[in-house]
């Protein structure tokens, strides 16, 4: 399927000047007469920032608990034993357990109000990597997925879609077929596996050619497009050959990179993980995950939480620096969160629940209007946040992503069960979209 | 007294750990079964061929009037891979091939299917096929739905040959705890824990219209547009409320004959009442002692044919790797919409099915005997997509990754590998199977829905440690090493491999390649028997059904 966006000239940097920036600089939207606001809106919507180019997530496995990251309650009923730290974005104060995190703040937007309908692990992570809720009828692609789908693959010569430490739900490819799945690997430490021969070069050759002679005998008199319509077999044999030979595999090792920059990630196999998703960005591919597991604290919270952030803390920060450092911030859209919240109140067991009623996704990157702050939680906690102001669905948070990507998520992609479907339903959050 | 309890402890120690002792290291022979299996006799054979010479008649129309020249008949050991990796999920053992080439021609189908049947491999792998239409691959929720268990029973009521509208009823309606009356996790794996902590009506809807019904009745669940048919929302709500008895307690699943199902319709301003109803077929439903037992009964009636197409379709899925009707849980309940017709084979395997008591055994050995499973994929004229949608030519399919990993194993072991080989190589097996599909992939609840191969399944084929350590100098599990040292010549190792791996002999062409292969003398032997095996397994012939 051909791109379907175009890509504008790149903008250059701390020079860059909108037109939505000389209107701002003649006063303000406010005054403008409504013909003048709608050149304004059409001068939004032909902005001259490229859209971004890859996504990176940051995938908390569990149910991280907003109240010990991004949306802490000190001295309530509900805020337990964790504190509040200013950041670089001011008026956005975050736990004490994140430090480096607090640096970084003025480049991210915090969604505090992000509300589901899931409360189950596999259907709330199902929920949140694609977007749509878990339908009987047929099952949505993920993020990934929809972007290799939509986006060029010119250049690229290993997965466009990857996923390290993957769980049992790693991104997918659904309906959009299993060629879409995320491509698993582990600690980018060592060799790939399955990469490197099992024999010598020579030898390996040898096999493929061998491989040629029963392709012909299985071809013949079957069906005449058998390869080039059915099994795409030696085409993938190939495509797979074309990996293991490319230069481009070493992305997927950090051995190269620095000790002080591994240092910065926190040399951990989560950090190391992060560390390779840029390198990966840099590459080339699209989408990769990076899964930090443990959030679910049903005993225990504060505890296990620090545990999980003291990880976190360090390599989302490393992160965003890196990503900026190397100019690859404002192509790269990331997002740091996991499939619900968890509950205000602390169980007996000094544990908290599951809580998809109002929780923390920090965005940043791409086209995200860094240190901007949506929505809020209920201090006392007994509001659920759908009924408070400046509630997000995922729906949204996948619109104002696709949005950034500049991928045309109205689109209707026709499903195998016969029903058209958008590649997302929600709307992009204005408020957060630079 | 006290030393006279230690002496008994102490005693019963030792004989426990002999037990194992003597049960892992002393292989335990069970008669095989291949040797228990007796073929039908002539009269049985003849019924099921007049069955499937009826089905057969719906395809010849079909061709004709296509004008689509059927491929010639596919020779048996063809046949018996399709069966083998349909039912058993794995290629046939070189063991097997030889026992099955010395039977009597006339019969050899007709025993390989006894022994199929008699098989544990067949209730196990058939058993996940159904699993996963009726209650999917999800862990479910926690203590109260247990998969293993769950399977194991299935496994169990294929191994019997449980009649299928029996075992339907029981899915069901049954009551009890998850563990002592496998059958109710089909209504504790929807149980809602986070919320409800109830069965879930509408998904319990979902899954019978689906996996018995072959109607997907879900679209209508929030809308009244069903997408050509005719189904109302209120139909499915209808169909819902029939479970709205089942609740979980400390005995397990039971019926509350109070329970109430409230729906608020699209549309409407409150909830109401929903009362149960069937969406077709009305003059079937009876009264029973509950509710659910009335659905059951209605589903499994023997004039409420969408059960039977339903399990005919997913049958001929399973046995074939392909559905009559796709997708494999869809099939209008009017027949096609342009016609009021339905595909070929269909009716004529509902009505012998109904009519024989619901028996998937003989259903299975119908499909089989009918010419439509026993076309070649290849032909001397041009095959197209035509001649395979019409089953003029079997269709390629894809092999899901069950089937790719059992027959990797089975390739690399020349005797057969089933549950009568030693526990310790059962028990290898399953740990290799496991972390094999954990890196290929699984195919999940849609298995039938087509797909094609991935780069990480190609490189885990080429350079994965299992085809490297089932191809490597290896005399424990491995045939390349068997065969590179036990063959009196080359053009038998070649032979076997071929055997072995894709269940054929090669092609003269094929066979003087290899042999020249494995006289270069730049690799020993083994090296070279070990090239060969990997070719194959690497070979579009061994990842696809044909």
């Amino acid at each position: 399927m051909p791109t379907k966006h175009s890509h504008h000239a790149g903008c250059g940097g701390a020079d860059h000047f909108s037109r939505r920036t000389l209107l701002k600089a003649a006063g303000g939207l406010p005054w403008l007469t409504p013909l003048a606001a709608q050149l304004a809106a059409a001068a939004e919507a032909d902005k001259s920032g490229a859209p971004a180019k890859s996504v990176i997530v940051l995938w908390m496995q569990g149910g991280p608990s907003q109240l010990e990251t991004f949306d802490p309650h000190p001295g309530t009923m509900i805020g337990g034993d964790t504190k509040r730290i200013s950041t670089s974005s001011s008026g956005v104060e975050i736990s004490d357990l994140m430090p480096s995190t607090a640096e970084i703040m003025n480049r991210v937007a915090l969604l505090r109000g992000v509300t589901s309908k899931e409360g189950d692990h596999e259907r709330a992570t199902y929920n949140m990597k694609t977007g749509y809720r878990p339908d009987p009828t047929l099952i949505h692609p993920s993020i990934g997925a929809v972007m290799c789908h939509e986006l060029s693959s010119a250049g690229v010569e290993i997965p466009r879609h990857v996923s390290i430490f993957p769980n049992q739900w790693p991104g997918h490819g659904g309906f959009l077929g299993n060629k879409y799945d995320a491509f698993k690997t582990y600690d980018p430490l060592g060799d790939l596996p399955d990469l490197p021969r099992r024999v010598g070069d020579e030898r390996f050759a040898q096999r493929r050619k061998d491989l040629d002679i029963l392709e012909r005998t299985f071809t013949r008199n079957r069906r005449s497009d058998l390869e080039k319509n059915r099994t795409l077999h030696l085409a993938t044999i190939d495509k797979a050959i074309t990996m293991m030979d490319s230069e481009q595999i070493k992305a997927f090792n950090i051995e190269d990179a620095s000790q002080s920059l591994r240092d910065d990630f926190g040399d951990t196999p989560f950090g190391r993980g992060c560390l390779c998703a840029v390198q990966l960005i840099e590459t080339g591919v699209r989408c990769v995950e990076v899964t930090l597991g443990g959030w679910d604290t049903h005993a225990n919270n504060h505890q296990l939480q620090s545990n999980r952030i003291a990880e976190l803390d360090p390599a989302f920060s490393a992160l965003i620096r890196l990503l900026e450092e190397r100019d690859l911030l404002k192509s790269t859209v990331v997002l740091c969160g996991g499939e619900f919240g968890r509950t205000p109140k602390i169980n007996p067991a000094a544990g908290r629940d599951h809580w998809p009623h109002g929780f923390s996704v920090a965005l940043a990157g791409g086209g995200i209007r860094g240190g901007a702050l949506l929505g809020e939680t209920d201090p006392e906690g007994e509001k659920v946040t759908a009924d408070l102001t400046d509630a997000v669905g995922i729906a949204d948070i996948h619109a104002t992503i696709y949005q950034s990507l500049g991928i045309n998520f109205h689109h209707m992609y026709d499903t195998p069960i016969g029903r058209p479907m958008a590649i997302s339903d929600g709307k992009p959050i204005a408020s957060i979209l630079a | 007294m006290i030393w006279l309890r230690n002496l008994l402890f102490i005693a019963i120690c030792c004989v426990a750990v002999s037990a194992v002792i003597g049960g892992l290291v002393v292989p335990q022979r069970p008669p095989q079964v291949a040797e228990i299996a007796h073929s039908l006799g002539p009269v049985e054979r003849n019924e099921i061929q007049a069955v499937a010479v009826r089905v057969d008649e719906q395809f010849h129309e079909t061709w004709t009037e296509a004008g689509l020249e059927p491929a010639p008949a596919a020779d048996d050991l063809a046949l018996i891979r399709r069966i083998s990796l349909g039912l058993t999920g794995t290629v046939p053992s070189l063991e097997e091939i030889r026992v099955f080439e010395a039977r009597p021609e006339e019969e050899r189908l007709s025993w390989w299917l006894s022994k199929t049947f008699a098989d544990r491999r067949y209730g196990d792998f058939v058993a996940e096929r159904l699993r996963r239409a009726y209650v999917g691959v999800e862990n479910g929720p926690f203590l109260i739905y247990r998969g293993r268990r769950f399977l194991t029973w299935l496994s169990d009521q294929l191994m019997e040959n449980r009649p299928y509208d029996q075992l339907t009823r029981e899915l069901i309606a049954e009551n009890g705890l998850w563990t002592d009356t496998p059958a109710v996790n089909f209504v504790t794996a929807t149980i809602d824990q986070d919320g409800t902590k109830r069965p879930d009506p509408v998904k319990l809807a979902g899954r019978v219209t689906r996996a018995f019904l072959a109607t997907r009745i879900d679209c209508v669940q929030c809308h009244n547009d069903n997408l050509g048919g005719d189904l109302k929302q209120q139909d499915f709500h209808e169909l819902a409320s029939f479970f709205r008895e089942a609740e979980n307690s400390f005995v397990g699943i039971r019926d509350n004959g109070k329970a109430t199902y409230e729906y608020q319709y699209l549309y409407s301003e409150e909830t109401t009442t929903v009362p149960s109803q069937v969406p077709f077929n009305q003059h079937l439903l009876k009264d029973a002692a509950t509710e659910r037992e009335r659905l059951a009964n209605w589903v499994t009636h023997p004039e409420n044919r969408p059960f039977a197409r339903a399990i005919v379709n997913r049958m001929w899925a399973i046995t074939t790797g392909k559905p009559l009707v796709t997708p494999v849980d869809s099939i209008p309940l009017e027949g096609s919409f342009e016609t009021g017709e339905y595909p070929p084979g269909l009716e004529p395997l509902a009505d012998d099915f109904i009519a024989h008591g619901f028996d998937l055994q003989r259903l299975i050995r119908v499909i089989v005997a009918t010419e439509a499973f026993q076309r070649d994929s290849q032909a001397d004229f041009e095959i197209t997509a035509e001649h395979e949608d019409a089953w003029a030519a079997y269709p390629v399919t894809r092999l899901r990754p069950e089937q790719i990993i059992g027959a990797i194993q089975q390739a690399a072991a020349l005797k057969t590998l089933d549950a009568e080989s030693h526990i310790l190589t059962q028990l290898v097996n399953f740990g290799e199977h496991n972390d094999f599909l954990r890196r290929y992939g699984d195919a999940g609840e849609d298995e039938f829905a087509e797909q094609g191969g991935t780069i990480p399944q190609r490189l885990l084929m080429m350079n994965g440690k299992l085809v490297k350590e089932r191809t490597e100098n290896n005399i424990v599990r491995n045939a390349a090493t068997h065969i590179s040292q036990l063959s009196p010549n080359d053009p038998t190792r070649v032979e076997i491999a071929y055997l072995t791996v894709l269940t054929r002999r090669p092609s003269q062409e094929e066979s003087d390649y290899f042999v020249a292969r494995l006289e270069d003398p730049s690799l020993g032997r083994r090296q070279h028997v070990e090239d060969l095996i990997w070719a194959l397994l690497n070979s579009s012939e061994f990842a696809w059904n044909h």
